[in-house]
């Protein structure tokens, strides 16, 4: 069978290309640490979240070490709880731990303008890992269809300054 | 267009087609191919023609140019409608269309059964109508029937029963196409023994025997989950399971899009470029290559899902990126067919030799133009594959932006633009409006660029897709690249110019079709000449269809059997949900 030299050249280079860009995205992943959602967060029974051990009544509570937080958020047809009545809060100089379930369809839970954008899945729980330097305001959006009111799905997210978030406290 | 269709003069025409059996159009030596092509065709584009009107009412809605039409709350029974009628049916009845056709000219015989193809098309037709009247019940008050679904129908989202009955008939249909063709190539087979299969048999081959393994996947949701779900038949399903089964589908979904445009690009179009087809050896790789690795690649859908452990979203990752080879090779192989054609019209010089393409054939042009756009839709598709860094545009505006390009365009266009060669030859009747032809894909090519960049800046500013509404109450988006008005302008006037273009390609199908037989030459060649370099010095082992199935099933089982088994291991139903009817 012949091929022709520039085509086999060509496939060489296509060859490296590949190989390059499934080495820079396992540079990601392994060297500069870049956490997937993946099977750690657990399962849960979507009508009884805090039933088993993966999942807490909504909201902020501290870490397992100092300036660690866990964020429970539950994803409903059409809001966060927290997010959408009352915003999130975490404080400035943190590291923070979001675990994200949903109590009835799909829904998506992602951080607007940021790479925070995991699935919110009934049944399974989600876990993201984030640390906020600044102080800054974002917004939550609901990026999964989820029902007709898909499109009112959305919540804030704040991030204060450490001060600030010790007189609102912990849930 | 300084050379307006050369290659199709009558001169050249006699010249290349001296047998009689040659010059007779296709439809007088196969008519029930013909029929069968005509119909297939039939269907898909109208198809085309209604998902193309919801998508400028998609357009205009979501950009807030003009929301007059539909509420927001009614924007998903649209959009369920836009994906189901162009992802599924508009480019499915093609590949059945232009693979029927494939089949009887490459082995020069017709399909052994009218009546079995008959059936096969009717049943996929019944199928299409079933999913359809859900989907549009939706938009009806009056009517008890609605399927706001979407495309992806992700449990446990519930649709009317009717849709899923729909979208199994349709299924089932496919494959009885697909048995039709191969049995086909067995009836050619035995009185051919020792010859190589045809290329077009070939590639027909491996796109169905892809799809046999890849629709188990969402049969097995359909039938076993989701016609039971919504009957009440069972209380509640696992909404990771049935979401992992329907990606197992619906990756290699993508490449039973693009199939039928490479198939056309391999053996079509270096012929309308003036030349002939590089390499046919090649062209076999290519195909195995997309038949071993289109489906162990699913999870890369599912990057953004928990429940996933990270090593098989790596496993798909890898697969992702080698699956880009096969696509590399055809950027080749296309692109030298093509400077191979321009030089044998006479082009010449480094570039220079791009001038000397029939630019003013519409076939020629829409082809080469949706493969330019497929190229601009790869590089967005390598973003999309990296595990890390999908997590910017996961379910944005972006990945719309991005398929738009692939199945969109690439696939879309270029169906288009074969048709324009294609349909005289099964109907017998000269291409009519041509002028319309001519500047069609062009009109595509602009409303895609504007559109689609658009929804790419779009994403990267996180907007979401699949929303009726352009901004939210509780923030605003920060784009990095171009204001959020002037890209919801692109898009509005991208997306009407989308719309022209799909009106425009069906006016011309439309007026063909009514127009008399017989009047004027057909004005298509319909000879396809061989490959500079054929199939018979290449090694036997590429025509054993059959041994490169069971490794591709192997495949399929090393990246699926275990994630599978472990989702169900705890009970095929649990975790449990219950179903939430839309
Ligand atoms: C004719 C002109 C077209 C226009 C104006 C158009 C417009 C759009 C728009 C604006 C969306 C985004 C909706 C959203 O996420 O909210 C969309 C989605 C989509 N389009 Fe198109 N489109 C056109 C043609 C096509 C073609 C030819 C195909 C495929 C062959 C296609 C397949 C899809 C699919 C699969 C979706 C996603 C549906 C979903 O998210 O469920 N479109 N289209
Ligand atoms: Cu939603
Ligand atoms: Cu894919």
């Amino acid at each position: 069978m012949h091929v022709h030299r520039f085509e086999r050249l060509w496939l060489v280079g296509a060859l490296t290309l590949i190989v390059l860009f499934i080495g820079t995205v396992t540079y990601g992943a392994v060297g500069a640490g870049y956490g997937m959602v993946d099977d750690t967060g657990g399962e849960v029974d979507p009508t009884n979240t805090t039933e088993s051990e993966n999942f807490r009544s909504p909201g902020v509570y501290n870490g397992s070490e100092s300036d660690h937080y866990d964020v429970y958020i539950e994803a409903k047809q059409f809001l966060f709880v927290p997010g959408t009545s009352d915003p999130v809060r975490v404080p400035a100089n943190s590291t923070v731990t979001f675990h994200v379930t949903s109590t009835d369809v799909m829904h998506g839970f992602e951080v607007v303008g940021t790479n925070i954008n995991t699935m919110a899945v009934p049944g399974q729980v989600a876990t993201v890992t984030v640390e906020f330097d600044e102080p800054d305001e974002y917004g939550l959006v609901c990026n999964e269809y989820c029902g007709n009111g898909h499109h009112d799905m959305e919540g804030s997210l704040e991030v204060v300054p450490p001060a600030q978030f010790n007189e609102s406290g912990v849930n | 267009m300084a050379h307006p269709h050369r290659s199709e003069t009558p001169q050249r025409y006699e010249k290349e087609e001296t047998q009689l059996k040659d010059r007779l159009a296709f439809i007088d030596r196969y008519p029930n191919a013909a029929r069968v092509t005509r119909l297939s065709l039939g269907v898909s584009f109208t198809a085309l023609t209604i998902g193309a009107v919801l998508g400028i009412v998609q357009a205009l809605h979501r950009t807030n140019v003009f929301r007059g039409l539909i509420s927001s709350g009614d924007y998903y029974s649209v959009l369920t409608g836009h994906g189901v009628l162009l992802a599924l049916f508009f480019t499915i009845f093609f590949l059945t269309g232009i693979f029927t056709w494939g089949t009887s000219r490459s082995l020069g015989r017709e399909l052994p059964s009218p009546r079995f193809s008959l059936a096969w098309f009717l049943l996929m037709l019944s199928g299409a109508v079933m999913t359809s009247v859900a989907i549009f019940g939706g938009l009806v008050g009056q009517i008890p029937f609605s399927a706001d679904v979407l495309y992806t129908f992700y449990a446990p989202l519930q649709a009317h029963p009717l849709f899923y009955a729909g979208l199994a008939a349709w299924l089932v249909g496919t494959w009885l196409a697909g048995a039709d063709w191969i049995r086909t190539y067995y009836h050619w087979r035995q009185d051919n023994p020792d010859e190589r299969i045809p290329l077009q048999m070939f590639m027909i081959m491996t796109t169905m025997l892809m799809w046999y393994i890849a629709t188990l996947g969402v049969a097995v949701e359909v039938l076993v989950f989701l016609l039971p779900l919504s009957l009440g038949l069972i209380e509640s399903v696992d909404p990771l399971l049935t979401r992992t089964l329907f990606w197992f589908f619906g990756h290699p979904v993508v490449y039973f899009w693009l199939m039928p445009a490479y198939f056309a690009w391999y053996t079509i179009l270096p012929k309308l470029s003036g030349g002939r087809l590089f390499s046919d050896p090649l062209a076999r790789v290519v195909f195995i290559l997309f038949l071993l690795l289109s489906t162990p690649v699913g999870f890369h859908h599912q990057y953004a899902d928990p429940g996933v452990p990270e090593g098989f979203k790596f496993i798909a990752m890898t697969n992702t990126m080698f699956l880009l080879l096969p696509s590399f090779l055809t950027a080749f192989t296309v692109v030298a067919s093509m400077e191979y054609g321009a030089r044998q019209r006479g082009g010449s010089g480094y570039l220079g030799w791009l001038k000397a393409l029939p630019w003013g054939n519409p076939a020629f042009a829409g082809c080469a133009l949706a493969g330019m756009m497929f190229a601009a839709g790869g590089f967005s598709g390598i973003i999309n594959a990296g595990m890390n860094i999908n997590s910017l545009i996961h379910n944005t505006l972006w990945v719309p932006g991005h398929f738009h390009l692939t199945v969109g365009t690439a696939s879309a266009l270029t169906m288009m633009a074969i048709s324009y060669w294609l349909y005289p030859q099964i109907t017998g009747k000269r291409l009519q409006f041509y002028g319309v032809a001519q500047i069609q894909p062009y009109v595509w090519f602009i409303g895609m660029g504007l559109m689609s960049n658009a929804m790419h800046r779009a994403g990267l500013a996180g907007v979401p897709r699949r929303t009726a509404e352009p901004q939210y109450t509780q923030f605003d988006f920060a784009p990095v690249l171009g204001s959020m008005s002037e890209m919801r302008l692109q898009i509005a006037i991208g997306g009407t110019l989308l719309t022209l273009g799909a009106l425009m390609f069906v006016f011309v199908m439309a007026g063909t079709w009514m127009a008399e037989r017989g009047r004027g030459r057909l004005r298509v060649d319909s000879h396809l000449p061989e490959p500079i370099s054929g199939a018979t010095d290449s090694p036997r082992v590429l025509d054993n269809v059959k041994l490169w199935f069971v490794i591709a099933v192997v495949l399929v089982a090393i990246a699926y059997g275990f994630p599978i088994y472990s989702m169900v291991a705890d009970g095929v139903f649990n975790p449990a949900s219950a179903p939430f009817p839309v």
